[in-house]
């Protein structure tokens, strides 16, 4: 696919529509999407394709949005205006269709939401046994193959609270990755750990990535960005304000506010 | 002048036994007891608040007490025309003896209460592998605690079928009707304030609306008044000719009452659920019951379990009101002996009570005492 050889954001739509490309290629599509809390248009004019297969950074400065934005892909948050297309699926009030996106939807949060009063065995195996209706050994020997590819076999009896936070994130990696899904959405996952966790889960991560997970991720880690992502994302006030390859958008940024942020964070 | 500022350490050091005052008891007395002036002064002043009592008690309770007899001559000085000397004073335990069957099961006939003891047997002997967790087949153990045991039950008690004489229930008393109606205060009012505890935070205006004004109503509204309205108010609305038991009356109203209660323990704890753990639900594509059955509700029980226990405790004790429609539970049959001529001393009441207050503890004690194994126990804590 040409995604990764895109400039910018006009000339990959250019590009797709020289392409003739089939709808089920395209993983996640948002058209003029908008959202306000109260007053607050905290979204303004969303758009966004994503194929399948291609790993997103996004990222921006704090209150840019970025969070609300990845949690409106499976309706943690309700969007007013515009549309939401996951997997061929349009997020609107109908809650089958809400929980059908979220079933092909792992999401990893900042402060892991591992659930205290279950092991981290049963933390992986609850969502198979009950909403995909796996025979529980059978989920069970499924957590254990991703406990293992997260590295972390030894801890399954144990309880989130007993883990450090790095391995409790590559639990919570685990554990989205027990429902298969189709599209991983990663809101900040390193911005809660200890330097020394962050490497851990970010070799997770890289590894998903490399197996060619569709992936959308907020961080501020530029390494991990680099290293994996086919575009970065960089949003302000509410807004996409540039979007580019990893290699242009961080040697060659165009907008006024992508530089500031850029010098900021990299020094 | 150079100098090395630098250090290293070049054998780790051992742990050391701690010193010989950190250890022993006159150690402990002294962090303990006299750690410094005031708590000195405490520790001496509650010595002798228990020197000043316990004695007095124990010889009331234990040393004086008359243990056997056959009427109240036993239990009174000469001067009361009994047989114990002027001066005495110690519990009568001979009328706890006496009306000891009374206590238990009110009027109840005397024939048929083997029927409220084999309840009671059923009753203890699915209630305690049910408390214990390492016997298994809690599933079927739940099933047959909940759901075979209050059918079986109110077969046995009520009677009138399979050639078992019917005894209504204004016959029954003393603790019997004490436990009876705790038992279905309790089962009924967990479940049901769960729901009303979910309905209030509920986004359905409508359902939410119908909860916070049952819950508003029934916690604005004393206890003794909804019983009275169950028993007095009720026939008036009824159509002639329809009437429900009195007894039922009473434990629907326990049972309401409690579950406005327990809705507002369960809501504190599920607004203490952090709203991660909803959205790594919802994340995961779980339903809302599943969401709330699996995920938040296990942690907001858990948190809550000394309120529920609270209200549990409260509303045992508070089934000693059902007096006003005329149901004698323990206290009120306790009470009711008072004024039986046959056993009529200076010491009965006071012998009564204490024995009524010693049972109402015990139970109120086992459910404080398991509570807190059960929070130990589902403590899987290490909260960050």
């Amino acid at each position: 696919m040409a995604i990764e050889n895109a400039v910018s954001a006009d000339e990959i739509k250019v590009d797709r529509a020289k392409m003739h490309i089939s709808d089920t290629d395209v993983a996640i599509d948002i058209v003029g999407m908008h959202k306000w809390y109260g007053e607050f248009n905290v979204l303004k004019d969303i758009n966004l394709r994503v194929m399948r297969g291609e790993r997103i950074v996004i990222c921006g400065p704090s209150g840019s949005g970025k969070s609300t934005m990845i949690r409106c892909i499976n309706r943690l948050e309700e969007h007013q205006k515009g549309k939401i297309i996951v997997d061929g699926k349009e997020l609107t009030n109908d809650l089958k269709k809400i929980d059908e996106v979220r079933r092909e939807v792992g999401m990893v949060f900042q402060h892991f939401n591992l659930f205290p009063h279950l092991t981290i065995l049963e933390n992986c195996t609850l969502a198979p046994i009950w909403v995909r209706k796996t025979p529980k050994k059978q989920a069970e020997e499924q957590a254990m193959h991703f406990l293992r590819r997260v590295k972390i076999p030894e801890q399954a009896n144990k309880y989130p609270g007993q883990l450090s936070g790095g391995q409790q994130q590559r639990v919570a990696i685990a554990r989205s990755l027990c429902m298969n899904p189709r599209i991983m959405l990663f809101d900040e996952p390193t911005s809660a750990l200890d330097p020394e966790m962050i490497k851990e889960v970010l070799e997770t991560m890289v590894g998903l990535a490399e197996e060619g997970m569709t992936m959308l991720c907020v961080t501020h880690e530029m390494g991990f960005a680099r290293k994996v992502a086919n575009r970065v994302i960089f949003m302000d006030q509410g807004q996409i304000v540039e979007e580019n390859t990893p290699g242009e958008f961080f040697d060659n940024p165009r907008h006024e506010r992508t530089k500031l942020f850029l010098s900021q964070i990299l020094h | 002048m150079s100098q090395d500022i630098g250090y290293v350490r070049t054998e780790m050091a051992l742990p050391q036994p701690a010193p010989l005052r950190e250890r022993g008891p006159l150690a402990w007395m002294r962090k303990n007891l006299f750690a410094n002036p005031f708590d000195s002064v405490l520790s001496i002043v509650g010595f002798f608040i228990v020197a000043m009592i316990v004695p007095p008690l124990f010889n009331w309770a234990i040393v004086n007490a008359q243990w056997t007899g056959t009427d109240r001559t036993f239990c009174a000085t000469v001067a009361q025309g009994g047989i114990q000397p002027d001066g005495w004073s110690g519990a009568c335990w001979a009328f706890v003896k006496a009306k000891f069957g009374q206590f238990m099961f009110g009027r109840y006939p005397l024939d048929e209460r083997w029927r409220v003891i084999l309840v009671a047997i059923m009753f203890v002997a699915l209630l305690v592998p049910l408390l214990v967790p390492r016997i298994p087949r809690k599933g079927l153990n739940s099933v047959l605690f909940f759901l075979v045991l209050p059918v079986v039950s109110y077969f046995l008690l009520i009677g009138g079928v399979f050639g078992l004489p019917h005894v209504e229930t204004p016959l029954w008393g003393g603790l019997l009707v004490t436990l009876t109606l705790s038992f279905v205060g309790i089962v009924v009012s967990l479940p049901f304030g769960i729901l009303l505890a979910l309905g209030r935070r509920s986004k359905m205006p409508v359902v939410k609306m119908l909860c916070v004004i049952f819950i508003e109503t029934v916690r604005g509204v004393p206890l003794i008044t909804v019983l009275f309205m169950a028993s007095v108010m009720l026939p008036l609305f009824l159509p002639a000719g329809v009437s429900f038991d009195k007894f039922l009356r009473a434990l629907i109203g326990v049972s309401l009452f409690a579950s406005a209660y327990m809705a507002e323990v369960v809501r504190g704890g599920l607004q203490a659920i952090p709203k991660g753990q909803y959205e790594g639900a919802d994340s995961l594509g779980l339903s809302y019951w599943q969401k709330m059955g699996l995920i938040v509700l296990p942690q907001a029980l858990k948190l809550v379990i000394p309120g529920i226990v609270n209200t549990f405790i409260g509303m045992f004790k508070d089934t000693s009101l059902v007096y006003i429609i005329s149901m004698f539970d323990l206290l009120g049959v306790v009470r009711q002996n008072f004024s039986d001529a046959a056993w009529a001393s200076p010491q009965t009441p006071a012998s009564g009570l204490v024995f009524a207050a010693l049972v109402f503890w015990i139970f109120c004690f086992g459910m404080s005492r398991y509570s807190i194994f059960m929070e130990r126990r589902l403590d899987t804590g290490h909260k960050r």
